[in-house]
């Protein structure tokens, strides 16, 4: 095992299928000579050539429509998008190319597409540029979304992304490049589509993701000196949704708080609550809680900014309400 | 085009302000004290003190998010800028939008946005807002070089052709777009050969000296207001300063920006101002003076304004 950070991590995985396999290439606005705007490229461009790590004009739809007809030819692109923000520019080819191209002609077309992409607010860019809108992408079947939360999830998700033959939104998370984890040192993926219990507890479930699972991780330290053991599940993959180790938990503790940082209104919250009142009623003891943005656009100033996002005290309230219903 | 005394000395003021405002952000930034992105206009002051000089109080501006001497142009006062990148309640945006996001409408200044060329189909709606109403008023929209490679851009200008918008639309070519040169990304090497591909009248013009700004775009706002469509100015620039803050710059070597240095566009104006004997050298120095104390006093009024309070959160989301 090595400490690993997350950028070292998501930057492993990317060199290592790359000197696997010849077909798989980078594009994206400053992935080359800048080395990548969270220098997670950085080398990359001076180790496998300007054929390889394609710097592009400011032109999302093109890098997302030419990964798409890149991998429908047989390449393997990982196409960047600089923020998620401006994934909305790019939204036609992900949503009415990417995502239905496989079906529509029945099946014909092979995507093995990978766009990698940053998420997340709390650095003062304003509204337009600190979105968390991770869930309108996990909205269309045919997309598959992840967006791990540990630096060994995030390599071991990324190569199993670029091995895949389906079309794959892999969010990072802007404020998440500098946590450090154990990452094993030998080859290894990590399957999609798979929720893992990050800790164990019999008293609440935390459902979580990306930067949620950083903020309930602190959280569940902090009841545990209360004496509240908290399990807290990482959904890792948002598309397709593993439910599975959520219900289980669910079974067993009864109360559950769910924790995203996008907004609530039509959320992840949302979405796995449902599930859970779908499949697990009868064990119900309390309702589910929620805890997410604000529902505002993000400000600049700092103080309004830190009051629109979930922080850990909300979801300590959370837990104490679900705990107390 | 002649210009009166009265009006260089304003312009030179107006230059000198923008630089000392934009050198005490960069020293605010490392202090801590503005967060977020901030994209410094240092190397352009000639293109929008130019541009907007020539414009007339009813002609709307719109800009991309490299906004605060294009809002220093438009007449917002420095106290306003600064508190907006404090975050204060007395920012032009009361402290919601941060460096990237300023605007005043009661200036004709319709923002500074975020998204790489996203304001431009914008910039079309304002213009034809005017020209729905009949009214003789001219938009001027600015753009950088990166921003004529996204798709938002080409349909923009198309549009302003086929519908004859009273529209100015304002390359600033600073050669850059974050690293990439414009060799890098676009297809043509001048930006203003894309304009010909909509019929749309252009020329290049010399951004370090704001005399041809000036004199250029006074005749295009004009053109335009003359009901003849769009028009399309590439303004060539250079930034001095890194893209926003924090800008590692390995791909430009030192000796290129040392290379422009050479042609501040306030120098270039300094020199012709006395040249031409329009002002002394003691006027100008007491104008720089002066630019650097309003500079001071309005860092003092951002300094001290209040936060926006936790309520102020939930204003404005929607009018209804
Ligand atoms: C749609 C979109 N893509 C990417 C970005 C990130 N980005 C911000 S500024 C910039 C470069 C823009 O260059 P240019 O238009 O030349 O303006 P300059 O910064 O030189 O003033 C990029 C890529 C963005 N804000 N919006
Ligand atoms: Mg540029």
């Amino acid at each position: 095992m090595a400490r690993l950070t997350m950028r070292e991590a998501i930057s492993q995985a990317l060199w290592e299928e790359m000197e696997r396999d010849s077909s798989v290439f980078i594009l994206g606005e400053e992935v080359g000579v800048w080395g990548g705007t969270y220098a997670v490229t950085k080398g990359f461009y001076d180790h496998f050539g300007a054929g390889r790590v394609k710097d592009t004009p400011i032109s999302e739809s093109a890098i997302v429509g030419a990964a798409i007809g890149a991998a429908m030819t047989g390449l393997r692109p990982v196409a960047e998008l600089m923020t998620i923000n401006f994934a909305f520019s790019a939204m036609d080819h992900i949503v009415n190319q990417a995502a239905k191209l496989h079906y529509m002609f029945g099946g014909q077309f092979v995507l093995p597409l990978v766009i990698r992409t940053v998420s997340g607010g709390g650095r003062q860019l304003g509204a337009t540029h600190s979105q968390t809108p991770d869930v309108v992408f996990a909205h269309f079947p045919g997309l598959k979304v992840v967006a791990p939360g540990t630096p060994e999830d995030a390599k071991g998700l990324l190569k199993a992304a670029i091995r895949s033959n389906d079309p794959i939104m892999f969010i990072e998370h802007a404020t998440m490049y500098q946590v450090r984890g154990e990452v094993p040192e030998e080859d290894y993926s990590i399957p999609i589509g798979v929720s893992k219990i990050q800790r164990q507890g019999k008293d609440v479930t935390i459902v979580s993701y990306s930067k949620g699972l950083e903020l309930s991780m602190k959280a569940a330290e902090e009841l545990a000196r209360d004496g509240v053991e908290a399990e807290v599940i990482d959904l890792r993959t948002l598309r397709p949704l593993d439910m599975g180790p959520v219900i289980e938990s669910f079974k067993k503790t009864n109360r559950a708080v769910i924790v995203e940082e996008g907004w609530k209104s039509f959320g992840v919250g949302a979405e796995v609550s449902t599930r859970i009142y779908e499949d697990a009623f009868d064990y119900v003891d309390a309702p589910i809680k929620r805890v997410a943005q604000k529902e505002v656009p993000l400000p600049y100033n700092r103080n309004l900014e830190q009051m629109a996002l979930p922080q850990v005290p909300d979801i300590l309230a959370a837990v104490k309400e679900v705990l107390n219903g | 085009m002649n210009i009166n005394p009265e009006k260089h000395l304003d312009m030179y003021y107006q230059m000198v302000l923008i630089r000392r405002m934009e050198e005490r952000a960069a020293e605010l930034y490392q202090q801590g004290k503005i967060g977020g992105f901030l994209h410094l206009y240092i190397g352009q002051e000639a293109v929008s003190t130019g541009l907007i000089g020539a414009r007339l109080p009813q002609d709307r501006v719109i800009t991309a998010y490299r906004d605060h001497g294009v809002a220093v142009n438009c007449g917002l006062p420095v106290n306003a800028i600064l508190a907006e990148l404090l975050g204060k309640a007395t920012g032009v945006s009361k402290g919601r939008g941060g460096s990237m996001h300023m605007a005043d409408t009661s200036r004709n200044f319709w923002g500074g946005h975020a998204i790489v060329g996203s304001h431009l189909p914008l910039a079309a709606g304002l213009a034809l807002g005017d020209q729905y109403a009949n009214k003789d008023a001219v938009t001027i929209c600015m753009f950088g070089d990166g921003a004529t490679n996204i798709g938002y851009f080409h349909e923009a200008l198309n549009l302003s052709k086929v519908w004859k918008l009273p529209l100015l639309w304002v390359c600033e070519n600073n050669q850059y777009g974050m690293g990439t040169t414009v060799e890098h990304a676009s297809a043509v090497s001048e930006i203003r050969q894309k304009a010909e591909g909509y019929g749309i009248p252009n020329e290049r013009v010399d951004g370090m000296d704001i005399i041809a700004v000036y004199d250029a775009s006074s005749k295009a706002i004009e053109r335009v207001r003359s009901g003849e469509g769009p028009y399309l100015l590439e303004i060539m620039t250079y930034r001095f300063r890194g893209h926003s803050m924090g800008d590692p710059e390995r791909y430009r070597e030192q000796a290129e920006i040392k290379k422009w240095q050479e042609q501040d566009p306030i120098g270039i104006y300094h020199s012709y101002l006395l040249g031409k004997k329009i002002a002394s050298s003691d006027e100008l120095t007491g104008i720089e003076k002066r630019a650097e104390e309003d500079v001071k006093a309005a860092e003092a009024f951002a300094q001290t304004s209040p936060e926006p309070t936790p309520e102020e959160l939930f204003m404005d989301i929607y009018v209804d």
